[in-house]
């Protein structure tokens, strides 16, 4: 069973955070890894924020590949940072030798381009680096992106933060959003890619519960993106609907609820917008996801928020106070981080609401 | 003593032998008079008694003239099979029973010097159904929770007309955030998953046509499902054709354009549109072939509704002028959404064939999105009269017909666009639940049925060669024929009866088999809670083998 967890705050926070947010819900999943992606970054990471950072973990030899990679496309590198870890031994950590965050000045051409320009472009690179370092399993490109660093490794996640030395909070590794989840997908094959959260393009999004139309998710997704690939995990399906959504079709975010949940036929003929509603039920109807679902995602300018099946399978808690608000698969995990909130102003989402938290905090919920 | 050559018509050169027993018959002639086909007739023997008395051997005799039952000994008049004399009879005295040794398609072909034909489907069948080698073996537990089928509600709808690509959908983001309408789409209509099959008034007794029609009517008003009938082609009653009731009607246009007159003319006084248009271009059960209505069935009300004399009624097995499928595009799919100026969506039914997948390629890449649905039929589909050899030697399967055409359009990110329906053969064991759920897993958005409905409202036809004898107009149970005194043996309201009950049974099983695998929605090409214990099933339709 998946437990996943976000944070977002009016100030930087540290990694340790999310660490927290997750081990207080330990028994509810099966420690058999740790993920976590980062927005809007503080630390040292504060002053690139408009510049794109690598995140990859690799061998020595995945390194020089990429590095080579970059340069040759004509990317100037402006920063590394290469986390100190701890290796003591007894640590349960499927760990990779080197974890590498580097942020990177575009190539001269692109100076003057576009931000669609650039942003494709930083696709096609993670792309590229993703297809040549899967050979012989020299890498893993978890993002390329502004203001974005991700985090995924298999083990226990107490040991995941003991390696790297994530328990301890400083100010040099901080974000002001966070999304975690302590799980590889066990359903499938264990490898790095198949742990949420999920990125794409600024967009991030993680889910627990299993996904019955991922065959149909699947196929459908395939011919829409050259982004949408891997499907290591039947929740990549979720990020994937999330950005073709949002981004391709350019559709506000209540959009997206009316695609993976579709209301029932005869309550979309009662409403003003029935003509709407049919038309994305019947065009997307294999991008539905019909099981049982808890989704947070994560959009580019920083907007948090969360949705469920609809039939509330799969429950989510909101908590907050004035400076930070916390999505949480068990109560336990707000606890943790907001031990002195209000807990009577808790949001249980319900199976027609997407609860959106914007930058300022407000929270708002909106009904399908 | 009548002389016998051996070429002789006898009994024994018959499908059917009848089993009589003369000391169980009170000879209230009940069976002579029901059977349709005069394959029995009263006779006369003569019998001859010997008998002795007294201790030793002293033989007399007498003869007598006895009243029995016989068979009649004719390729006319032989018997179908079809056990009514059985039904009739108060004393269990006579009944059908199978010759093992028919030489019947011999002598027919033989002294006829004519094809064979009949009604029915394909009756050569030595192996397990393709559906049958399938199990619904993906259920949801613990992480995916199964559903209660009984509670949770489910939204059992398939769709019928064309469906856009989403980024071809004309909305625009309006000045409060939300989507706009800025443009026409193509009409879809949501309807049951399973469409009662295109049998026209002609083929079918206009009794059978009625408690049909009565049928969908009642489960669309009283039951609350959405059940479409197809008119198959021969027209439609005008008093239907004005009613409210046409709603529920996809009328079907064939080869043969019969009964389309009086609709057009009916046009301007319609209360209600019809739920589609289905141009059919062939049919499972007998493909490469047109329709045929024999002229016995011809009878003056089908003259009427088709505006045609009384012959042999032979629709051609092409539409006249469309010479490739760019061009019936262009022209039947335009002039019929035009007709009713895009507000119905229009269909087109072919057979199963080798190149069917080719023929969907055409069209899902329909430059106009007026293809509003491919119905696939496949050779274990039933018809109404057909040369045999066509029905039991011509033809496809259905089930990796259909899986072909889903995967084309999955391999083109085109699923859904054109909704694929499937029908030839399903419900064939009587449960067209687990049919149906199973083609809509393989990719179908529903399925059509036509030779169950007969089968609920009385058919005694089956698979093995009883009856099949639609083409003759003798139906026994009044279903496919025109002669009145036939007709009147069905009760349509009995008919209409029979149907709906089996569409609620048929729904209740359909939830049964959705909510184990966790869904509410139609798992339209979930082929992943699908196994096949047959290795080459799998293979071809590419799902999980187990065993």
């Amino acid at each position: 069973m998946c437990r996943i967890g976000a944070i977002k705050s009016r100030h930087y926070i540290h990694a340790s955070q999310a660490l927290q947010l997750m081990q207080s819900q330990q028994e509810g999943h099966d420690n058999s890894g740790f993920a976590m992606v980062m927005q809007d970054l503080g630390g040292i990471f504060e002053g690139y924020k408009h510049l794109p950072t690598l995140s990859m973990a690799c061998t020595d030899q995945g390194l020089k590949t990429a590095e080579d990679m970059m340069h040759a496309a004509g990317f100037q590198r402006v920063l590394q940072w290469v986390p100190e870890v701890n290796p003591e031994p007894g640590l349960d950590i499927n760990a990779m030798p080197n974890y590498v965050f580097e942020t990177f000045d575009y190539p001269k051409p692109y100076k003057k381009a576009s931000d669609q320009e650039k942003q494709e472009l930083l696709l096609d690179m993670r792309l590229q680096l993703r297809t040549v370092l899967e050979d012989d399993e020299q890498g893993y490109v978890y993002s390329f992106w502004p203001d974005v660093v991700t985090l995924k490794e298999i083990g226990d996640p107490r040991d995941i933060g003991t390696y790297f030395n994530l328990w301890q909070p400083d100010n040099k590794f901080t974000a002001r959003v966070i999304t975690a989840q302590c799980r590889q997908n066990t359903n499938y094959d264990i490898v790095r890619y198949a742990a949420h959260p999920f990125f794409l393009q600024g967009y991030t999004a993680l889910a627990n519960g299993e996904n019955t139309f991922y065959q149909k998710n699947k196929e459908m997704q395939r011919k829409l993106h050259r982004g949408y690939i891997g499907f290591e995990s039947d929740s990549q399906c979720f990020l994937y609907t999330l950005h073709y959504v949002h981004r391709q079709l350019a559709w506000p975010l209540p959009y997206f609820k009316h695609v993976v949940t579709p209301l029932p036929f005869d309550e979309i003929g009662r409403r003003d917008d029935h003509q709407q509603l049919q038309g994305i039920r019947q065009s997307l109807a294999h991008l539905e996801i019909n099981g049982p679902n808890t989704i947070i995602g994560v959009l580019p300018d920083g907007t948090l928020f969360t949705c469920c099946d609809p039939k509330k399978l799969r429950p989510l808690v909101v908590g907050r106070s004035a400076d930070v608000v916390v999505f949480s698969s068990e109560v336990c995990g707000v606890n943790q981080i907001l031990p002195d909130r209000d807990w009577e102003t808790d949001i249980y989402p319900n199976e027609r609401e997407v609860v959106i938290i914007g930058n300022d905090l407000e929270v708002q919920r909106w009904r399908q | 003593m009548e002389t016998m050559k051996v070429q002789d018509i006898t009994p024994n050169d018959m499908p059917w032998k009848l089993r009589y027993e003369a000391s169980r018959c009170t000879l209230c002639g009940s069976c002579v008079a029901a059977c349709s086909f005069r394959a029995i007739a009263p006779k006369v023997e003569r019998r001859r008694l010997v008998w002795s008395e007294g201790d030793y051997p002293e033989p007399k005799q007498r003869f007598s003239a006895v009243p029995v039952i016989r068979q009649v000994n004719s390729l006319t008049n032989y018997c179908r099979g079809c056990g009514i004399c059985e039904k009739v009879c108060p004393n269990d005295a006579i009944g059908p029973v199978r010759n093992q040794d028919s030489r019947h398609p011999i002598v027919t072909r033989c002294l006829a010097g004519d094809s064979v034909k009949r009604g029915g489907r394909k009756n050569l069948e030595a192996t397990v159904r393709t559906l049958d080698r399938l199990r619904v073996g993906r259920i949801s537990q613990m992480t995916d929770p199964s559903l209660d089928a009984q509670r949770h509600t489910f939204d059992l709808l398939a769709p019928f007309g064309r469906i856009l690509p989403p980024g071809k959908l004309p909305f625009t983001v309006g000045a409060g955030g939300n989507l706009e309408v800025t443009g026409q789409s193509p009409p879809v209509r949501w309807i049951y998953p399973v469409i009662i099959g295109d049998m026209s008034i002609g083929a079918l007794s206009w009794r059978m046509w009625e408690g049909v029609a009565m049928a969908a009517a009642y489960l669309n008003e009283e039951c609350g499902l959405p059940v479409r009938m197809c008119s198959g082609e021969g027209g439609v009653p005008i008093k239907l054709l004005k009613s409210r009731y046409l709603k529920y009607m996809i009328l079907q246009i064939a080869s043969g354009h019969f009964g389309w007159n009086r609709i057009l003319k009916t046009m301007p006084h319609m209360v209600e549109d019809p739920a589609g248009v289905m141009i059919k271009i062939g049919q499972g059960a007998k493909p490469g072939d047109g329709g045929l209505l024999p002229a016995q069935k011809v009878a003056e009300h089908i003259q009427a509704i088709r505006g045609v004399p009384k012959a042999d009624l032979l629709s051609p097995p092409n539409h006249q002028g469309l010479y490739s499928i760019e061009e019936s595009v262009q022209k039947m799919f335009l002039s019929f959404n035009a007709a009713f100026k895009f507000r119905v969506p229009v269909a087109i039914k072919v057979a199963a064939s080798s190149t069917s997948v080719a023929v969907f390629n055409n069209l899902v890449r329909d430059p106009y999105d007026i293809v509003g649905g491919f119905f696939l039929d496949g050779i274990d589909g039933g018809t109404g009269a057909a040369h045999e050899v066509s029905l039991d030697h011509t033809g496809h399967p259905i089930v990796s017909k259909l899986r072909d055409c889903y995967l084309a359009a999955v391999a083109q990110g085109r699923q859904g666009q054109i909704p694929l329906w499937a029908g030839g053969g399903l419900g064939r064991t009587g449960d067209l639940a687990a049919d149906a759920f199973k083609m809509i897993c393989l990719g179908a958005s529903g399925v059509f049925t036509g030779r169950l409905i007969l089968q609920m409202a009385g058919c005694v036809g089956n698979d093995m060669g009883r009856c099949n004898a639609c083409n003759t107009g003798l139906c026994p149970a009044g279903i496919t024929t025109q002669e009145p005194a036939l007709a009147h043996r069905l009760d349509p309201e009995k008919v209409a009866q029979n149907i709906v009950n089996y569409f609620l049974a048929m729904d209740q099983e359909l939830k049964k088999l959705m909510a184990p695998i966790g869904n509410s929605s139609l798992p339209v090409g979930r082929s992943d809670a699908l196994v096949s214990t047959d290795r080459g099933v799998a293979e071809r339709l590419k799902i999980q083998y187990v065993c």
